[in-house]
């Protein structure tokens, strides 16, 4: 049996299959024909709405980790807690694995992940060379992807808002309304971004300037 | 998109390994096999995980070892004016409900309990399942295997809530939240976990099924 050049094979990391790749038309999707994980989407535009929502979301990122996430009033006392004064509080004992891990889950993996989608997507969306390292970065940040937890934050907040609600009264900084954009742009970009598109325009576009 | 090759009468599908292929998970991309590094995203290959169960089970053990202490040890330290209390896991939903927060409740008792729970049995049966006979066809454990890689992370839900807490309410006297060393254990069986569903190679699920027939 006489199988097509590797180039025009994809395989599904679900279950292995092998199918022939296709040039899909605007829109559409092609899923495994035997688990129907879904293997490529074309949408025209899709890198650069990834690269200018992953830039959205950096600023998005920036705004909520320095300004007054939310003020806690009770009898005259009160406290002012940005993302960052709430993360470098946590500063005796016990608590301090527990602040690494909050800061590298809500800031820290949904940065770097941000920082390595545009340096790899960048320059394909403007349609020139993709970057030196551009494989490399892309895979860290798919590798990223499940430890970046910034909506998952977002109910956190929710639930400690309700359970604090009757000791003190609360009110919402700036902050938490970046959160929330960030969280929307976040997963809005996730749903348009498609892995193998991705890598398989990294592909072309090096090898049509090698 | 034309699937390759008639060699499996039943399906009329191929396997990347039974045309002599080894396939990258991470980007789909064909290679010969015995190929050490994918050309296109430069990640390792390996046409199916020998490790994968061993490290499915460690990591899952671990897991399960420390939702133990997450669970009888407090979470939260709460200190008013008037009284010192602790509260776990449980506790908290208790007072939540308490408080007349059903939905809340609700939330953080399935991501909570609920959550790691039925991922210990679900990753614990995928692995089962693929060296015995199973009463769940291959599509119903993909889904789960999906459904557990998708849900896993949600768990953390409970720590952020102690993290924000213990940050917020930081008023000298009047009243302070800590966190306890449940919340500790908590993040990182739900880690572990994580990892264990990461470990779990979803091709063994149909090749178990293929040796069946």
């Amino acid at each position: 049996m006489a199988l097509p050049p590797l180039q025009d094979l994809i395989a599904c990391p679900h279950c292995d299959t092998l199918h022939a790749a296709a040039t899909l038309p605007d829109g559409a999707t092609a899923s495994c024909q035997r688990c129907h994980a879904v293997l490529q989407t074309a949408r025209a535009g899709a890198m650069v709405n990834v690269v200018s929502l992953a830039v959205a979301a950096f600023v998005l990122m920036i705004a909520a980790i320095s300004f007054p996430f939310m003020d806690l009033n009770a009898q005259g006392n009160h406290n002012a807690t940005s993302v960052f004064s709430a993360i470098t509080a946590f500063n005796t004992g016990m608590a301090v694995p527990l602040a690494v891990a909050v800061a590298m889950f809500i800031i820290i993996l949904p940065l770097t992940r941000l920082v390595a989608i545009i340096y790899a997507i960048g320059p394909l969306a403007r349609g020139v060379t993709p970057r030196p390292l551009a494989r490399q970065a892309f895979g860290l940040a798919e590798t990223l992807r499940p430890w970046a937890m910034a909506e998952i934050f977002m109910v956190g907040v929710t639930v400690a808002l309700i359970k604090v609600a009757g000791l003190a009264s609360v009110t919402l900084g700036p902050a938490f309304w970046a959160f929330a954009g960030l969280v929307i742009v976040t997963i809005v970009k996730d749903q348009i971004m498609n892995r193998y598109a991705i890598w398989e325009a990294l592909d072309k576009a090096t090898q049509a300037r090698a | 998109m034309g699937s390759i090759g008639q060699s499996h009468a039943s399906t009329g599908l191929i396997t990347a390994r039974e045309a002599g292929l080894v396939a990258c998970r991470r980007c789909g991309q064909v290679h010969a096999l015995g190929t050490q590094n994918c050309t296109r995203c430069h990640g390792a290959l390996q046409s199916r995980d020998a490790q994968s169960l061993q490290k499915v089970w460690a990591w899952l053990i671990a897991g399960i070892v420390l939702f133990i202490p997450a669970n009888i040890y407090p979470m939260l330290l709460t200190n008013t004016l008037i009284e010192r209390s602790d509260s776990t896991i449980i506790g908290g939903v208790v007072e939540l409900i308490h408080y007349k927060s059903y939905g809340i409740a609700l939330i953080v008792f399935v991501a909570s309990i609920m959550i790691p729970i039925g991922k210990f049995i679900a990753i614990a049966y995928l692995a089962i399942s693929v060296q015995q006979q199973s009463i769940l066809n291959m599509h119903q454990r993909h889904k789960l295997y999906d459904f557990v890689e998708f849900i896993g992370r949600w768990s953390m839900i409970d720590v952020f809530v102690v993290a924000i807490l213990s940050a917020l309410v930081q008023l000298n006297t009047i009243a302070s939240i800590n966190p306890g060393i449940a919340a500790l254990s908590f993040a990182l069986s739900v880690i572990f976990t994580m990892f264990s569903a990461q470990s779990f190679d979803p091709r063994l699920i149909w090749d178990a099924d293929r040796k069946n027939r």
